[in-house]
């Protein structure tokens, strides 16, 4: 057996320097994102609640100007100790098409809890022709859909440079950023200095937003973060220990063949 | 029966109208099988049991998921999200893809190592060759569903090979597709042929075992057994044997799925399928990666085959060959531990089709490791494209005449006994006498 364990590790080695180069930043000359810690990373990470309401609040009064969230609903922010009260004026903020009235005319309505975030336009078209040209993408699964997401989409919040680099030109409407695929990005920096106000009072710097709205976007890609490695710890205990039984049992009845 | 104990009447009723009950003790309890598997053995249950758990989560998955091209992505994504321990059935399926190939690969090259193709074992390993096949298509079938970006790329890409075949090329193609490009037709016959394709498999597998139960199990020494005193049943000594290596598996199946259930993934297939804007880099998932290679590998024209046609012909060869293994190795022992040059070779071969996989992962006009002057990882493709069928067409044939294999051992007890120190010798004496 030892020289089974041997050789699994030798090939597992293999394997993932063989996948390394795969991972590799995807082509283009920008520099690997800063691996940060964050509280949702590691075998025991959980999200950090106050910090995603606070990312909420910059999702709403940021993001949310150009960026759908399509895939969480409004219900679901229960999860990140919002009240229904809360969740029902959030929802209530947005207007929808409703059922066609009793003369058969179109109706709208106020968005319910049950919906998924309202998109802030009405179709692909409305939105690049609001945004030079440019489609905002959804951010629902943004943190899962680049590689080290939450280090990824940091990065880019905070890797805008005034200046380009000597002898770069940046297109017109177009602004530099260190960290987005060929530099030249059409999302004007998001975030600025103070520039929403957090309930409780942490001093919003540009830093401060860019790390809360990860952590919310990484629970609106990845909801059931919590449950999952609080299971998988249990799941992978019992499983060790019963792996270690069946191993005495094993030994148990061959120890008559040996 | 054979164990010996007085059968139930009404198992013995039924018994005596449908022997099932005589078969499943002849098959799980009784088959004979060599004293000495090592734990590489263990691999051919892993995969049946790997089959097994994508059979039972697949069949849930399908009761939420929509193939439709509006819907599908959304669908999954209503899986994670909303249906009760949907991510959990979602992230084991698509983990069990990983979990599958990789012990089914393992399965194989033991199978290589020892030798386990040679007479009277062909069928057997045909039979492999098929399991093999068809898991490649399953998987390529079930990837597809999603309906995310590298879904709809790969479905792309694969499917235009045949566009590769002469005269008829672009006609099969669109009869694959439904239409004109990938699309609704493409993905609803997808999700039809991935819901069959495993229970093609579950009757390939039956004959599988059917053939090993027939031919018997090959064993590390590659010699077979010389009578009852080097078999023991197959229960209880191996499937607790299994089940001890299933809950070992099962903790790293586990470690994946709830830990890093990403890890083997493609980021880009997060982002819904867009056949308007096609992704910087399409690769296959890692386990298709050495075949990649192989199809890239070819990037010239030979007298009239177009490199297209050249490539999908390599790609079909490199998995085809496996079926001419049986007569291309022409030594006559089967096991790797007494060929001293083949031993060798087997792990340079290992070594070259992980480096195929490291090749298929990355652009072929890339340098390699990003650094070497002179090496694109088209020309590393190249060269250990044509080692790889070196290997079976060349290397291989030649070897049987040329080595000398070391001596065999008489019978599978007698290493048994001289193996190991003088004590554990001595205490596997006794057991030995008695039999």
């Amino acid at each position: 057996m030892r020289r089974l364990a041997v050789t699994l590790v030798v090939l597992a080695g293999l394997g993932a320097g063989g996948l390394a180069p795969v991972m590799v930043w995807a082509a283009g000359d920008e520099p690997h994102p800063p691996g940060r810690h964050w509280s949702f990373s590691g075998v025991f990470g959980t999200y950090d609640k106050p910090q995603l309401r606070r990312g909420l609040q910059v999702y709403r009064e940021v993001c949310a100007a150009c960026h759908s969230l399509r895939l969480v609903a409004y219900r679901n922010l229960a999860a990140i100790g919002l009240d229904v009260k809360a969740i029902e004026a959030i929802a209530a903020e947005k207007k929808l098409p409703g059922a066609p009235n009793d003369e058969g005319e179109a109706t709208t309505r106020k968005a319910l809890p049950s919906d998924k975030f309202v998109p802030p336009f009405a179709n692909e078209n409305a939105a690049r022709s609001a945004n030079n040209g440019a489609l905002p993408p959804d951010l629902s699964l943004m943190t899962k859909a680049r590689l080290r997401g939450p280090d990824y989409v940091y990065a880019l919040l905070t890797g805008y440079k005034e200046e380009p680099p000597e002898g770069v030109t940046v297109p017109e409407g177009m602004y530099f950023n260190t960290y987005f695929p060929g530099h030249n990005i059409a999302m004007a920096p998001p975030i600025s200095d103070e520039g929403v106000e957090f309930a409780d009072k942490t001093k919003a710097t540009v830093q401060q937003q860019a790390k809360d709205v990860v952590a919310f976007l990484q629970w609106a890609a990845d909801p059931y973060l919590e449950d999952r490695k609080r299971m998988g710890i249990k799941v992978v205990l019992f499983l060790i220990f019963l792996t270690g039984l069946l191993y005495a049992y094993k030994r148990k009845v061959w120890a008559k063949v040996h | 029966m054979a164990s010996g104990k007085k059968p139930n009447r009404i198992v013995k009723w039924v018994d005596d109208r449908l022997p099932i009950f005589s078969f499943v003790e002849h098959h799980l309890a009784d088959y004979p099988t060599p004293k000495n598997l090592s734990y590489w053995w263990n691999f051919g249950s892993l995969a049946g049991i790997v089959l097994v758990v994508m059979i039972v989560t697949g069949i849930v998955l399908a009761m939420h998921y929509t193939p439709h091209t509006d819907m599908a992505f959304d669908s999954v994504e209503r899986i994670m999200r909303d249906v009760n321990y949907g991510w959990l059935l979602r992230y084991i399926h698509m983990n069990g893809g990983t979990m599958f190939f990789i012990v089914v690969y393992i399965h194989l090259f033991r199978g290589m190592y020892y030798g386990s193709y040679k007479t009277p074992r062909e069928l057997l390993w045909w039979l492999g060759v098929i399991i093999l096949l068809l898991m490649i298509m399953t998987a390529f079938l079930g990837y597809v569903l999603p309906w995310g970006q590298m879904s709809f790329w790969a479905a792309t890409v694969i499917t235009k090979l045949f566009t590769a075949i002469p005269l008829v090329g672009t006609a099969i193609t669109e009869w694959l597709w439904g239409g004109f490009a990938v699309g609704n037709p493409t993905l609803n016959r997808f999700f039809s042929l991935h819901y069959l394709m495993p229970f093609v498999i579950v009757g390939v597998v039956l004959a599988h075992i059917w053939a090993l139960h027939t031919s018997k199990s090959n064993n590390p020494l590659g010699i077979d057994p010389k009578g009852p005193q080097d078999t023991i049943p197959f229960h209880p000594y191996y499937t607790v044997k299994d089940n001890f290596g299933i809950g070992a598996f099962f903790v790293f199946f586990a470690a994946v799925v709830f830990f890093a259930p990403d890890f083997f993934g493609e980021p880009d297939n997060y982002i819904r399928a867009n056949p308007l804007a096609t992704p910087a880099h399409i690769v296959p998932e890692w386990y298709f990666l050495p075949y990649y290679a192989v199809l890239r590998a070819l990037d010239f024209d030979i007298w009239f085959l177009e490199a297209k046609l050249l490539g999908v012909i390599a790609l079909a060869a490199s998995i085809f060959v496996l079926f001419l293994l049986p007569w291309l190795d022409t030594s006559k022992v089967r096991s790797g531990r007494f060929r001293p040059i083949f031993k060798w070779f087997f792990w340079i071969f290992l070594l070259d089709c992980v480096i195929l996989g490291v090749v298929g992962g990355n652009a072929p006009d890339a340098q390699v490791f990003g650094w070497s002057k002179w090496l694109t990882y088209l020309k590393l493709g190249q060269a250990a494209t044509a080692y790889y069928f070196a290997h079976f067409l060349i290397i291989l044939p030649v070897l049987g005449f040329v080595e000398k294999p070391l001596p065999l051992p008489t019978s599978i007890s007698e290493p048994v006994l001289k193996g190991g120190g003088a004590a554990s010798a001595a205490a596997a004496a006794k057991p030995m006498e008695k039999a």
